[in-house]
């Protein structure tokens, strides 16, 4: 009996622990200002960037310090991708698809620090994000386009009958992209991280022990991995989403 | 005791802390999220693109800029290059000739001066040839004297010897025949 409730006491599976929100200062409630771990973390995000862009490229050098060369990366590799898929036209929301990008990026990457908290998991923050996005993208469609813009929804090349039920398929598809795009972010981190946290748990039992840490170390290094992937796809998805606005007609 | 618990801390985290369902989903905590979500958003924008954006976008094009202006200083640096190169290939074409007309000059005044020195030693050559066959001549008449004294002096002996009486006169004659002859 005091074995097993030893084991049972080893065996404490609470992965979704990490996720909770809790005030920096005190035990008090949560109210929207209340400075949180999600602040925190948030503002590290944005120390980070701060310390890459701005310190890194403090010296405005011809020939790049390293730091200098990250942030130049970054940018060359951001502009690239804004400039190929939305065109010319698309360069000048450059900063805001930068800003969006490297919040991802920094959230994602600090989020895998061990005791870290991961901003990008909650379903509120990405749904942010993604209507912000899919809001945007409407506006600037209507605004750039007025009611040809509803011509991304209207096939001229396919046959006459089909164009109302193409026209119905491609609403939903339009109306679901805001959904897909924030659940895939908080899904894909908050698995992982879930995931971390079971195999950890497993880690307290001495017998598979060796081999939950072999699979914490096999998932943290998917996780380094979808930590990029996610911020490059939620950015290339916003690039998308912006040349359908820019240039509606298919 | 437990849901006093749960409610001082709030609907989402049970009486030992722990999440009760997913945190995600907990609708207290999400304006919380979604404020400092926004502050962190607009603070990033205005870093990148008050700050960040500008200055790595014009070090980027500094370095484009200085990379074109090198490459251009690098090509007129060629141009001057291979002009020094005509010119000195022209310069060294110039001496090649220079040198071949000097060549030919020296040689036609050496030809010119041999040909003057030959002409002069042909023509010494020609007077000593002329001088010594004078020479020769006189000496061959001067033989031929001396022969026809000796035969004329040998016959006269001879024809006392035989007993003979012989005026100068026949013997010369009869000798100078057979000189002839």
């Amino acid at each position: 009996m005091a074995t097993e409730d030893k084991a049972e006491g080893g065996l404490v599976f609470h992965p979704l622990d990490q996720f909770i929100v809790k005030p920096l200062f005190g035990d008090g409630p949560v109210h929207w200002y209340t400075p949180t771990n999600v602040t925190l973390w948030m503002a590290i995000a944005l120390l980070a960037i701060v310390g890459v862009f701005v310190l890194g490229s403090r010296g405005r050098a011809v020939i790049p310090t390293r730091l200098q060369s990250i942030g130049e990366l970054i940018y060359g590799f951001i502009y690239k991708m804004v400039e190929d898929v939305t065109g010319k036209d698309g360069v000048k929301y450059f900063p805001y698809i930068m800003t969006l990008f490297l919040f991802i990026l920094f959230a994602n990457y600090l989020a895998l620090i061990p005791m870290s908290y991961s901003p990008t998991s909650m379903i509120a923050v990405t749904a942010v994000l993604g209507f912000g996005v899919f809001i945007c993208v409407t506006i600037l469609g209507f605004v750039k386009n007025g009611a040809a813009f509803l011509g991304l929804f209207w096939m001229s090349d396919a046959p006459a009958i089909l164009r109302p039920i193409i026209a119905v398929i491609e609403v939903i598809s339009y109306f679901v992209r805001p959904v897909s795009h924030s659940i895939r972010l908080a899904g894909n981190i908050m698995a992982g991280h879930a995931v971390l946290k079971v195999f950890a748990g497993f880690a307290a039992l001495t017998l598979v022990s060796p081999v939950a840490i072999f699979g914490i170390v096999a998932i943290y290094g998917l996780e380094v991995l979808v930590a990029g992937i996610q911020a490059y796809v939620f950015t290339i998805l916003t690039c998308v989403y912006l040349k359908d606005a820019l240039h509606p007609a298919h | 005791m437990a849901t006093e618990t749960t409610e001082a801390v709030g609907a989402c985290v049970d009486a030992g802390g722990s999440a009760l369902g997913m945190p995600q989903l907990c609708a207290d905590w999400m304006p919380n999220q979604i404020f400092w979500l926004v502050v962190t958003l607009i603070a990033i924008y205005f870093v990148m693109s008050r700050i960040a954006l500008p200055r790595i976008g014009a070090v980027l094009a500094e370095r484009s800029g200085t990379i074109t202006n090198d490459i251009a200083a690098a090509e007129e640096l060629k141009n001057k290059a291979s002009e020094a190169e005509a010119a000195y290939e022209k310069a060294l074409v110039d001496a090649r000739a220079e040198a071949a007309k000097i060549v030919a000059e020296a040689k036609a005044e050496i030809q010119a001066e041999l040909d003057v020195e030959l002409q002069k030693a042909d023509a010494e050559i020609a007077a000593k040839t002329a001088e010594s066959e004078a020479a020769i001549a006189e000496i061959r008449d001067g033989a031929v004297k001396s022969v026809t004294q000796v035969a004329k002096d040998t016959a006269k002996e001879l024809v006392a010897a035989m007993g003979g009486a012989a005026d100068a006169k026949t013997i010369t004659a009869a000798v100078n025949a057979r000189m002839k002859g």
